[in-house]
């Protein structure tokens, strides 16, 4: 991935001059993490859908019934859910921004 | 007087009044033992059923001290946080912060054993008064006003609650505080309304976002323990399996996390997703089935823990930087590292990641939401368990201790702030991996539900985990909003701007109209007095003094008529 640092990251350490660098103030490293986050979700997804579906038919062999809804059991679907509706509140809560924010001295005190 | 038959809470209550005339260690060792005190006294003096305190009141009996298994898991929990929070405060060289946080305590600890409702009417105004103090105890103008706003939210809500209490017994005939039986007219919709102010409901909720981030660093971890669970309490007691909580609940989940992820000051954002975990509950009691208030009741216990925690990290990154908003902080990771970690344990707590507390407490409501075919509340739920992740679970951390090195370091938080952090994130992932003992203590038993199911974890993690990726992608392409110096806009917009700027115009209006309608009655009145004048006054036709040869002159022509007409 070509891309500089994120808004969050920066490689030069702000603190005093004599202070050794951390393993997170390289950023490489920061994309590494990232890396790993998106392997490590794939992972969740794809291998996680598995473990799913065996527990399913180890819990029908048993007799255990479940209750949930349909959508429950659509392929991805937490994982997708929670990746939309953060993506979706972070998109709506910026537009919102636009409409309440003000100085911090709007109420002048 | 035993302590046997001092009532719950009195012992924080008394004890607080020693603590002026206390110093050094021993005003330290005081205040760590009245908690630890409480709650041995609720363990072991203190069997199920009423503890036999009863007073009459215009012939009302009251029932002062009532210990069953709904109050015991309030008094416990209340407990374990009083004593972590004076932890927490044991540096503090203040002794109205004290007192008040010890009384504060106690009240509403008083109000949970609480049997009739006069007695949780004291308690209720009781834990108003004592609270507002730490706010005012930053002692800024700032946070003043704000806990004057505070202040009048939280009376009326006592004041309401009178009100409903008042009507509900001339009804009824009945001072017990037991189920109301859903709102159902005048009184029980005031004692609802009364819950609604101090449990945060929407609309209702901006005391809290307000006042809790202007609070001195230790009284907001206070603060966020006690009145809003306590609320919380009063609805699982009072109003089981009202439906009107189900829509309000889903409600409370869903739209503080959009105020959280834009809100600048880490205390406020910890504000919001309090709120945010209170829906939650709220859903739980809306939803009333023994399991789900036993959902309730377990997250209030394992929320009280989590969000001490986060409020402790952020107050100790409040005490050591001087600041808590988002925007001037960052890095602090390399400085206060112990402080960082423990937070991440409240982070991934809130967030209800597997083995920790919030896990094993609000997946029972997610159940029992399921359970009740509720697909819109459950989605909702859902949705707001996403979003407390993104914004309590990632952003607090993120921004306070990793994000861009702000350059500040400082020294690590002191040593009783990190004893009490520590504590509580023990006690979170204690009661997450072994949800046993918290499960034994519910009102509701026996406990069939099983946390650690293969698909509970795996797609608890699903979700968790793409949300964090949703915010890695999001912050990689720097969509993600960045940190302002800024405030939001809340409903207390209404009270604070909308609300003067109308009475301001309509004070214009109404002075506008005062003269104009003064304005002609005066032109009126001074017309009507300048044609009497005219007439009347000094130089006027009809007050011209005539002399009485004149007058004799008008008899006689008058006389002279009548003669005349009288011979003609």
């Amino acid at each position: 991935m070509t891309h500089d640092s994120p808004s969050g990251n920066s490689e030069q350490s702000a603190g005093p001059a004599d202070e050794a660098p951390r393993w997170l103030d390289d950023f490489e490293n920061v994309r590494k993490i990232y890396r790993w986050l998106w392997i490590s979700c794939i992972v969740l997804l794809v291998g996680g859908e598995a473990v799913l579906r065996w527990a399913h038919h180890r819990d029908e062999a048993a007799g255990i019934e479940h209750h949930g809804f349909g959508f429950e059991s659509w392929p991805g679907f937490y994982a997708l859910y929670g990746f939309v509706a953060c993506v979706a509140l972070v998109l709506a809560a910026k537009e919102l921004r636009k409409v309440l924010m003000r100085s911090e001295d709007y109420y002048g005190d | 007087m035993g302590i046997e038959q001092l009532p719950p809470g009195w012992i924080l209550m008394l004890g607080a009044l020693v603590v002026p005339l206390l110093r050094g260690r021993v005003k330290q060792a005081w205040m760590l033992l009245l908690p630890v005190a409480g709650l041995a006294q609720l363990v072991f003096l203190l069997p199920d059923g009423s503890a036999g305190v009863a007073a009459s009141i215009f012939g009302y009996e009251l029932e002062i001290v009532r210990v069953d298994p709904l109050a015991r898991v309030w008094g416990t929990i209340f407990h374990i946080a009083a004593f972590l929070a004076v932890i927490y405060g044991l540096h503090v060289d203040d002794d109205v912060q004290h007192v008040a946080a010890l009384s504060y305590a106690g009240s509403a600890i008083g109000a949970v054993f609480a049997g009739d409702l006069i007695t949780l009417f004291v308690y209720w105004e009781l834990t108003a008064i004592t609270s507002v103090f730490l706010v005012w105890a930053s002692r800024s103008e700032r946070s003043f006003k704000s806990g004057m706003r505070y202040l009048i939210m939280q009376v009326g809500s006592g004041v309401l609650l009178l009100t409903g209490v008042v009507l509900h017994v001339q009804q009824t005939g009945s001072l017990a505080f037991t189920d109301f039986g859903g709102v159902s007219g005048p009184a029980t919709a005031l004692i609802f309304l009364a819950m609604g102010i101090k449990a945060a409901f929407p609309l209702l909720h901006t005391w809290l976002e307000d006042s809790y981030p202007e609070a001195t660093i230790t009284g907001t971890v206070w603060l966020s323990t006690f009145t809003t669970k306590l609320a919380i309490y009063a609805l699982a007691r009072g109003f089981p399996g009202e439906a009107m909580l189900i829509p309000i609940g889903a409600a409370m989940t869903a739209f503080p996390i959009f105020f959280a992820v834009i809100e600048n000051d880490l205390r406020k954002v910890l504000a919001y997703s309090l709120n945010n975990q209170l829906g939650f509950m709220v859903v739980g009691i809306g939803i009333g089935t023994a399991a789900a208030i036993n959902g309730t009741a377990a997250h209030a216990f394992a929320h009280i823990l989590y969000k001490s925690l986060l409020f402790m990290s952020m107050g100790a990154v409040l005490f050591r930087a001087g600041t808590c908003n988002g925007s001037e902080l960052g890095g602090l990771y390399k400085s206060m590292p112990w402080t960082c970690a423990f937070c991440i344990v409240g982070a991934a707590s809130i967030s209800a990641f597997p083995f920790t507390s919030g896990f094993v407490s609000k997946s029972i409501i997610l159940t029992e939401s399921a359970a009740a075919h509720l697909p819109v509340v459950f989605l909702i739920l859902l949705f707001a368990s996403a979003g407390v992740f993104h914004h309590s679970g990632i952003k607090i951390p993120y921004f306070a201790f990793f994000a861009h090195d702000s350059g500040i370091r400082v020294k690590e938080a002191p040593l009783n702030m990190l004893v009490a952090m520590g504590i509580a994130a023990t006690l979170c992932i204690g009661i997450g991996v072994l949800p046993g003992p918290l499960y034994a203590l519910l009102p509701n038993q026996p406990v069939e539900f099983v946390p650690y199911t293969v698909p509970h974890v795996v797609t608890q993690l699903q979700l968790l985990m793409w949300s964090a990726l949703a915010f890695g992608v999001l912050n990689w392409y720097r969509i993600y909003p960045p940190e302002l110096r800024s405030i939001n806009l809340d409903f207390d917009w209404v009270y604070r701007r909308a609300a003067p700027a109308v009475f301001a115009v309509l004070t214009r209006w109404i002075a506008g109209l005062r003269a104009a309608v003064l304005g002609t009655a005066q032109r009126r009145i001074v017309g009507f007095v300048q044609r009497v004048h005219r007439y009347h006054g000094p130089e006027g036709v009809l007050a011209q003094a005539s002399g009485t040869g004149s007058m004799a002159l008008g008899v006689v022509i008058v006389l002279s008529a009548i003669l005349l007409l009288y011979f003609a």
